[in-house]
């Protein structure tokens, strides 16, 4: 019984309202590609976002409002106007670019600590694995020390935007975490 | 009864009300998930209904409501969205971090978006994006003004002229985009064929506004180019018939708009480049003949405007606006008359063939128009025609309302000045309209209009001084009867029978209140102090004002206290009611405004000694002008008059009222000069400077240059003042060299200042600076040369290439003068009769035989120039073409009062002889100025 009531409980709660989620990560790490992939199922053309994007995706019957802010440094610093309200974040990285994946992390430790995500479920996306020489998805997860994080419902998947590899694992794992 | 509350809301009395800080607080709203589109569309109205009401809005605000405002871009209601777009566009300013919502507006914009979308979107990005992110949105922009919506080729050509002012680089690089979009086939040809737009159902535009705005933006890429405006205006010259049907390269423009806009283009490179004029002229009298009154009215107004324009060309234009005149459209009426009107100040000949036309606009229902009728008439009407016309005028006086009424008088007060020897009719109408009802503005214009014909014509001063008493005797306006009874204090004293107008300035100090009592016993005084006062006179002035003394009021007493003090036997003390000169207002304000502004200043008493003096007649002049400029501008409302009256000033001969006006610029050299610290070690200010510059190269050439000199106590200061007029070029290191002649080496140079940079059109000041080794006054002549460093630069920035270095050029200008004259400062001096007699030792004199004048008045003028000194009275305007006598006062390196008085005497085949007296404060200078004429 108790299963039926959660179960029509979450049915309702969904079906009225959109999760809200947040794609985050530096610059290049193909936020807007994943973001028009989930959307149109297709591969776009992008430009640097200056600012970003908002789409509805419907994933499995969910309605997703997601929104893809730009990762430039001079972005950055407006990710939190977009925290409230939100349920999950998806933080993309780049695993081609070890050079600055401590700065990804420095990022990543810092939205964290933001009391309006407390509650957000993260999903990080280890993108770019059809490129020679990325890092596996253990190799990511420790550099961006996601062993460590405590309280905090978290998953990791590697990922090929451009071959649409990897992302409905991730969002199924979504799914599943915020019901 | 609830709901009803709620439609309340709506009402714009209801926004009227609105609170800045509720309305932020409503702004929550937005967070909202989800989004509720009517509320936030509401509550967004409200915010830029705040905005352009004018509530100011913090910038900590502004971004905080951004913010949130961006979130709306998740709702795909299009309303909403118009609205977002709206409200970005107004924030853009305010707001700080507005480019986060570049990535959302060129999505927005892309073609795949709705036309509604795009169009706005492409507005609102162009507002919030900075330069450097153009080359970003280049593609998309320029895409876009090649669309075939008119909606969105037209917000982004727009979009673009506004760009252009930021970034002119990257927009001059759309150039053939905007071409394609001025020549595009008319929209409604284009979408029936093709069209997703016209699937869409968009409204499909008949105004071929694009075209207006692509002609804009055209312009404003290739302005400076010459050549490429002129075949722009060519390639729409419409010449060949039937071109929209091939689409030959001389098409016609289908918007009117646009076509006006074309024809002013075509008249700025007529006037930028005259010999381009003639081939332009054809086009601007075809352009006469277009069908639609717009384009006609301007093509008819472009010739009426034209500098140099024949008589021949004008008949055309005059034609077509006669024709206008009879329209039953006001607004056609209006152009017409008012562009006559202005054609009337230049060519009142060429307006007179609509005369009978303009007679029958006086009583047209629309006022404007008859207000220009009636101006328009009076400056081309003849001596004859004025009677009728005034006629005609009294006859709808009683019809017409106070502000009408007003311009009337104004428009008989010029008429005045031009027939005086119809002074009867005028003082007639005049006098006759002071009996009638009217307001306070429309009496003091009729009242000003009397007292400039008392002023102006001799004959009819009395019987103009006679309206003016039976005026007071019935007036209700307190400052008019002040202003009559001052009139009469400065007038009546000099009439045949001064005692009529002491009857009635008597009879206001009975009857009225003590404003104009005081202004009557002020008038009194001056009856009693003037020179021609008999004692008879004199004497019932003083039993007059001693019953004054007993006045209830205080001013009333004090003035009557101090009238009889000013008329007792004493004659010098007159001076003080008989005051002709005054300060010059102008500087005097300057100088005031300084010493209330500096606080260290506060300590010593206000310098009226260094405040310039002028005469009362000069101060007049000034103010005559200054009227009949400002009622210029309100009667025609175009400032190009203005510019072109400005022009006519400085060709002027040197007029009474010059002085006024030198004085103030004096003070500004002055401060100019303080602001240099090179220069300011001199002296506090310089004793003289020359009233006017004196043109070092011809008119039209490459470089303007021209001189001001400034004698200091022991330097002399030459400014150049040097106009750059090629905007190709930027000037650097811009000096002048001086070689002087003087063989003594009595002048040192001392100082010489460049021009770190002169751009194209603003002009900038060289100095070079002598020291003067004697006390005297050091004549010698300078060769000049300009010389600089040239280099090349982009017309539109004014910045020069990279790495060019320049070459050194020079520039020859005429040679300098300085003489004696330079020494001198031209100033009315008050009361240079007595000063002459105090005088008497230090007079120099000498006789000429000046044989190459063939004119008194050339050679008055010549002398004038040549001393340097402020002409008194009639000195410029001989009366008789054999004999003249002239008086002229200065005051010598700016202290030494100087007085000049000549005698010329004018023979057929012998010339001008001469004599010219001399005297001054100082004996050593009359020599010297004697010399000026040597």
């Amino acid at each position: 019984m108790g299963h039926y009531v959660s179960k029509f409980t979450s049915l309702f709660a969904w079906g009225n309202r959109e999760v809200r989620i947040l794609i985050l990560g530096l610059d290049g790490a193909g936020k807007t590609t994943i973001l028009y992939r989930l959307q149109i199922g297709d591969v776009v053309s992008t430009i640097p976002t200056i600012g970003f994007n908002v789409e509805t995706v419907v994933y499995k019957n969910i309605k997703f409002q997601v929104w893809d802010l730009g990762g430039q440094t001079s972005i950055r610093p407006y990710w939190r106007c977009y925290y409230a309200n939100t349920d999950a974040v998806i933080y993309v990285v780049d695993s081609c670019d070890r050079d600055r994946i401590g700065t990804s992390r420095d990022e990543l430790a810092s939205m964290l600590e933001e009391e309006e995500l407390k509650e957000a479920s993260l999903l990080v996306f280890a993108n770019k694995q059809d490129m020679k020489g990325a890092m596996s998805s253990a190799e990511v997860s420790e550099a961006l020390g996601l062993p460590r994080l405590k309280s905090r419902q978290w998953a990791i998947y590697k990922t090929s935007a451009l071959k649409g590899e990897g992302l409905d694992e991730g969002l199924d794992w979504l799914v599943g975490s915020i019901q | 009864m609830s709901w009803k509350k709620d439609e309340d809301s709506d009402d714009l009395g209801a926004l009227m009300n609105l609170d800045h800080s509720v309305v932020l607080q409503e702004a929550r709203v937005f967070n909202e998930t989800p989004i509720r589109p009517r509320q936030s569309r509401l509550l967004l109205a409200k915010i830029v209904f705040l905005l352009y009401r004018g509530d100011s809005m913090s910038t900590t605000e502004a971004t905080n409501l951004f913010f949130s405002i961006t979130k709306l871009f998740q709702c795909k209601d299009m309303s909403l969205r118009q609205m977002v777009y709206l409200t970005i566009k107004e924030l853009s300013t305010i707001s700080e971090d507005v480019i986060m919502v570049t990535s959302s507006l060129m999505k927005d914009m892309q073609p795949t978006s709705e036309i509604t979308y795009r169009a706005n979107a492409i507005r609102a990005l162009c507002k919030i994006v900075d330069p450097s992110m153009l080359p970003g949105i280049e593609r998309f922009l320029k895409a876009a003004i090649v669309e075939k919506s008119a909606t969105i080729a037209s917000s982004s050509l727009v979009s673009s002229l506004h760009l252009f002012n930021e970034a002119k680089d990257v927009v001059r690089r759309w150039g053939n985009e905007v071409s394609e979009a001025l020549n595009g086939k008319s929209l409604s040809q284009g979408s029936s064929f093709f069209g997703s737009s016209s699937s869409q159902g968009q409204v499909v535009s008949t105004s071929n506004i694009v075209q207006y705005h692509a002609i804009g933006l055209l312009y404003a890429i290739r302005q400076h180019d010459r050549m490429a405006v002129l075949k722009l205006v060519q390639s729409f010259s419409g010449q060949k018939s039937g071109g929209w049907m091939g689409g030959g390269s001389s098409s016609a423009l289908r918007s009117n708009a646009a076509h006006v806009m074309l024809i002013r283009y075509a008249v700025r490179v007529m006037e930028s480049d005259s010999s381009l004029a003639p081939q332009l002229h054809g086009l601007l009298e075809e352009w006469i003949r277009h069908r639609s009154d717009m384009v006609s009215l301007e093509a008819a107004r472009a010739v009426c405007q034209l500098k140099d324009v024949s008589d021949k060309q004008l008949t055309a234009a005059v034609n077509a606006l006669q024709l206008f005149l009879s329209s039953p459209k006001a607004v056609v009426r209006f152009a017409a008359i008012r562009t006559l009107n202005v054609l009337a100040r230049t060519h009142p000949e060429a307006v007179q063939p609509c005369n009978v036309d303009m007679e029958g606009l006086i009583t047209d229902s629309n006022r404007s128009v008859a207000t220009f009728a009636i101006t328009t008439l009076l400056k081309t009407g003849n001596e004859a025609s004025v009677e009728r016309l005034m006629k005609q005028m009294q006859g709808f006086m009683a019809e017409i309302s106070d502000e009408f009424k007003i311009i009337v008088a104004e428009a008989v007060r010029s008429l005045c000045g031009k027939f005086p020897s119809k002074h009867g009719l005028f003082l007639g109408f005049l006098s006759g309209v002071l009996r009638d009802e009217g307001g306070y503005e429309f009496k003091r214009a009729a009242i000003e209009a009397i007292v400039d014909l008392a002023k102006h014509v001799g004959e009819c001063r009395e019987v103009a001084l006679g309206h003016l008493c039976e005026f007071i005797e019935d007036c209700e306006f307190t400052k008019l009867s002040v202003r009559v009874l001052h009139f009469l204090g400065e007038e009546g004293p000099a009439t045949a029978r001064p005692t009529v107008y002491i009857r009635h300035i008597y009879n206001r100090v009975v009857l009225e209140n003590a404003v104009v009592r005081a202004a009557a016993v002020s008038a009194l005084a001056k009856f009693g102090a003037a020179p021609r006062a008999d004692a008879a006179l004199q004497r019932s002035v003083r039993v007059l004002l001693a019953r004054c003394l007993d006045d209830r009021d205080d001013e009333v007493r004090d003035r009557a206290a101090w009238g009889l003090r000013m008329t007792a036997a004493d004659q010098t003390r007159g001076r003080y009611v008989r005051d002709d000169s005054t300060f010059s207002l102008a500087v005097l304000e300057r100088r005031l405004v300084a010493y209330c502004a500096d606080p260290h200043a506060k300590s010593a008493r206000f310098d009226f000694a260094a405040v310039p003096r002028i005469s009362r007649a000069q101060e007049e002049e000034t103010r005559h002008r200054v009227r009949l400029d400002a009622m210029d501008q309100v009667l025609t409302g175009s400032t190009l008059p203005a510019t072109q009256a400005a022009g006519a000033k400085e060709d002027t001969p040197k007029s009474a009222g010059a002085g006024a006006e030198e004085a103030d610029r004096a003070a500004q050299y002055a401060r100019q000069l303080a602001a240099i610290p090179e220069l300011a070690a001199f002296g506090e200010r310089p004793l003289v400077s020359s009233q006017r510059a004196a043109e070092l190269t011809e008119a039209e050439t490459e470089y303007v240059v021209r001189c001001v000199k400034h004698v200091y106590e022991r330097h002399i200061v030459f400014q150049f003042d040097v106009t750059n007029t090629i905007a190709e070029q930027v000037l650097e290191q811009v000096e002048v060299a001086m070689e002087s002649d003087d063989i003594d080496g009595l002048l040192q140079p001392v100082v010489a200042m460049a021009i770190p940079v002169l751009r194209y059109d603003a002009p900038a000041a060289a100095y070079v600076a002598f020291e003067r080794l004697t006390e005297d006054a050091v004549a010698a002549s300078f060769a000049c040369t300009l010389k600089f460093i040239v280099k090349e630069c982009d017309p539109a920035t004014g910045e020069p290439e990279e790495g060019d270095d320049g070459f050194d050029d020079d520039y020859s200008l005429e040679a300098v003068d300085l003489g004696p004259g330079d020494f001198m400062l031209a100033t009315y001096i008050p009361d240079s009769d007595t000063l002459w007699e105090s005088l008497a030792e230090s007079e120099s004199v000498e006789t000429f035989a000046l044989s190459s004048f063939s004119s008194i008045e050339e050679c008055v003028a010549k002398v004038c120039d040549l001393l340097n000194m402020c002409p008194l009275d009639n000195a410029l305007a001989p009366r008789s073409k054999a004999a003249h006598k002239a008086a002229f006062t200065g005051k010598w390196l700016g202290h030494a009062k100087t007085v000049a008085r000549t005698r010329m005497a004018y023979q057929k085949g012998a010339g001008v002889t001469m004599e010219l007296a001399v005297r001054s404060e100082d004996p050593a200078v009359s020599e010297l100025v004697v010399s000026a004429i040597a």
